[in-house]
């Protein structure tokens, strides 16, 4: 037991260590002053911590909280919507047998092999076209539908919520709604939760969707509006600084989101494990 | 297809002038108190700092034309951005458009001729300057803002300590190169970046090169002339021998090199002082400026590297009012005033000169910086931008980043550039002349 638990674990160190490294510099590199950053030792804790984070709160009057309400926004609701579109199309596409069904089955499996950075500039130009681009929607809108959440939905529908069940339900007089609602939503949840922090941290990293919808800098997310401090011309001095302090900053939400969320996380994965 | 791209487009711009040009001074005329109550609407797209501190200027001295300006992110993806936009029949009515840039707006009907709008202050700007923005046509295609003159940045102390003078011409530097070699084999004097193709076209518009020129209907593309091989074989050689470094400009072990001063010299820009304030804050007040080495003793020449001006796009509903802010934000004394404090850049008209007071931070122990960095600025060339310089960019860095590696002569990796920039632009249907 003891000789089989090791490599195992060895491997999981590497590959945790492999992960953690790069935010293992960010931390330290986000304490560090404009003048310590380049001339220090890379992992030589610097003093500037408290003045890099009140420097960027300062920043243009504080526009970077600004792109991080635009992010949970983006990112929260746009989960939200997200996770309610593939649970019932999964149901859907599980529980009821439609013509058609395989069909619109198929081209879901399609549209998950096309990445969304393809689609990001045919998107503008829809969104352009009926007066939606640099708006909330647009960048909402787009992320909704998320063929894999979906694919993953039916999945764990199938495997969640035995037929019988369903006929119990129906045979006792419940509505198709209230199955939805009563039994099925219930029993997809640790699947859900899944889908939801899968569309989450999609949405909070998206960069392309945003960079090529929204002109209005007061509507960009953390990672667009990060952007612009990085390439900020050459007339000014870079804002190294500010844009790896803001990087940690807007990884904190993540981080606590999947400390919180790791429960149903893990059941999951071990759900879907054996079903799928 | 499009044989003539720009002919079209400027006939195009000059057929949308003409066309909302007669109603508009009619209901100009009639309806200039409602158009006050009314105000016009623009937005701006720009990644200068604190430019929305010099449009509110203008929104409080024009409160019938109120600006909005959207902070972008700058280089490649602003354009590529702002060309989607405009295909997508949605760009902001302003943009910061980089020299480089302006022509793949134009080729893409993108911008509009403000030829008329500009007339009254053609003047404020030098030829060259003025070059860039014209292409070298009779259109006005943006008005320009900032420019970015070369000069030779180097470690005066070093310098000192080493007995070597300032090079005067690019044969010196060379000896100064094998010089530094000796003193300190730790240290050189500079290094050849394979991924700053700006770099390497400012140091080439020095030598007289033209990439690009328009005759007549068509384009001609000479990349591999004479002027910018020798450019080339000149660095390639340095590289070889090893008295020249090889790592790229802006990485870690680039500003690590120049805060440690292992490397005593930066052809660069006018806006070097900002780059070295961050990136080598230890160095400071130990560098000095001095006009880039000439190719020949007795010369007094330089080229452009970076820059922007202000572009107005062809699908804006208000060209005119466009036009006229951007004529303001660049000229207008109180506006350039700004630009240099506020903006913090290098202002392309030529009386801005008179706004750049004291000395970049990084330079105080050079009261004479700005004086010496607009006499440099004076001797110029002018250089004409194709259509596809980001195509040519991205094969100067792969090809030279492999000549680099292979020690190879960087006049073959200048001739893969060659080559390229010109099947792209027959295969996007463009006429060539040979």
């Amino acid at each position: 037991m003891a000789a089989r638990g090791i490599a195992p674990t060895a491997v999981l160190l590497l590959g945790a260590a492999y992960t953690l490294f790069p935010v293992s510099w960010l931390v330290v590199a986000a304490t560090k002053s404009p003048g310590e950053l380049f001339s220090t030792a890379t992992f030589a804790v610097g003093t500037g911590l408290l003045d890099n984070l009140s420097e960027l709160s300062a920043y243009r009057g504080g526009v970077f909280w600004l792109w991080t309400v635009n992010t949970v926004v983006y990112a929260g609701g746009g989960a939200l919507l997200s996770t309610i579109v593939s649970a019932v199309s999964g149901f859907a596409l599980a529980k009821y047998r439609f013509r058609g069904r395989s069909l619109i089955f198929n081209v879901l499996i399609g549209g998950i092999l096309v990445p969304a950075v393809v689609l990001a500039v045919p998107q503008y130009l829809l969104f352009a076209k009926i007066g939606l681009a640099d708006t909330y929607w647009s960048v909402l809108l787009p992320q909704i539908l998320h063929p894999y959440s979906i694919y993953l939905a039916r999945v764990y529908a199938q495997a969640a919520i035995p037929d019988s069940l369903l006929e119990a339900g129906r045979l006792d007089g419940a509505s198709e709604w209230r199955l939805l609602t009563g039994i099925a939503l219930p029993m997809m949840a640790p699947g859900l939760v899944t889908v939801f922090l899968f569309q989450f941290v999609a949405i909070w990293n998206n960069f392309l969707l945003p960079f090529i919808m929204l002109g209005d800098d007061a509507r960009f997310p953390l990672t667009v509006g990060l952007y612009t401090l990085l390439a900020a011309g050459a007339n000014q001095p870079s804002l190294f600084n500010l844009i790896i302090t803001g990087a940690l900053v807007a990884l904190i939400p993540l981080v606590a989101l999947f400390l919180t969320m790791q429960r149903y996380w893990r059941t999951d994965l071990a759900g879907g494990a054996v079903k799928s | 297809m499009r044989t003539t791209r720009l002919a079209v487009a400027a006939a195009l711009a000059a057929a949308v002038a003409a066309g909302c040009g007669s109603p508009e001074p009619a209901a100009r005329q009639s309806g200039s108190p409602s158009a006050a109550s009314t105000p016009v609407k623009l937005t701006y797209w720009t990644w200068a700092p604190n430019m929305d501190k010099i449009v509110a200027v203008w929104n409080q001295a024009h409160p019938d034309i109120q600006v909005t300006v959207n902070k972008q992110a700058s280089g490649d993806e602003a354009a590529a951005k702002f060309l989607t936009a405009a295909r997508a029949g949605n760009p902001p009515d302003l943009m910061q458009a980089e020299y480089q840039h302006l022509p793949s707006f134009v080729a893409a009907d993108a911008v509009a001729d403000l030829k008329a709008e500009t007339e009254p202050i053609r003047g404020e700007f030098s030829e060259g300057l003025w070059g860039l923005v014209t292409l070298g046509t009779d259109s006005v295609y943006a008005v320009p803002q900032d420019s970015g003159p070369m000069m030779l940045f180097y470690r005066k102390d070093l310098f000192d300590k080493y007995g070597i003078a300032v090079p005067k011409t690019w044969q010196e530097y060379a000896e100064a190169a094998r010089r530094v070699r000796e003193a300190d084999p730790k240290a050189y004097l500079g290094t050849f970046s394979s991924k700053d193709p700006g770099s390497f076209a400012g140091l080439a518009q020095q030598a007289g090169a033209q990439w690009w020129s328009i005759s007549g209907e068509a384009w001609k593309v000479s990349i591999d002339d004479a002027a910018t091989t020798k450019v080339a074989d000149y660095w390639g050689d340095l590289v070889k021998e090893g008295v020249i470094d090889d790592m790229p400009y802006f990485t870690p072990e680039w500003n690590k090199a120049l805060n440690d001063g292992r490397l005593l010299t930066w052809p660069s820009a006018v806006w070097a002082p900002g780059v070295l304030e961050t990136n080598a804050p230890k160095a400071k007040g130990k560098w000095a400026v001095a006009p880039l080495p000439q190719w020949s003793a007795g010369e007094n020449v330089t080229g452009f590297w970076g820059g922007s001006s202000t572009a107005v796009a062809a699908g804006s509903k208000h060209k005119e009012a466009a036009a006229k802010f951007a004529a303001w934000l660049n000229t207008d004394p109180q506006a350039v005033d700004l630009l240099v404090k506020e903006a913090a850049v290098y202002p392309a008209a030529t009386k801005g000169a008179a706004a750049l007071t004291g000395a970049p931070g990084y330079f105080s122990n050079q009261p004479g910086f700005w004086r010496q960095a607009s006499a440099i600025a004076q001797t110029a060339r002018g250089f004409t931008f194709g259509p596809n310089v980001s195509t040519a960019y991205s094969v100067f860095k792969d090809a030279f980043d492999k000549a680099v590696q292979a020690k190879a002569p960087f006049s073959t990796a200048l001739r893969t550039v060659q080559d390229a920039v010109v099947a792209d632009m027959r295969k996007a249907g463009f006429t060539l002349a040979q």
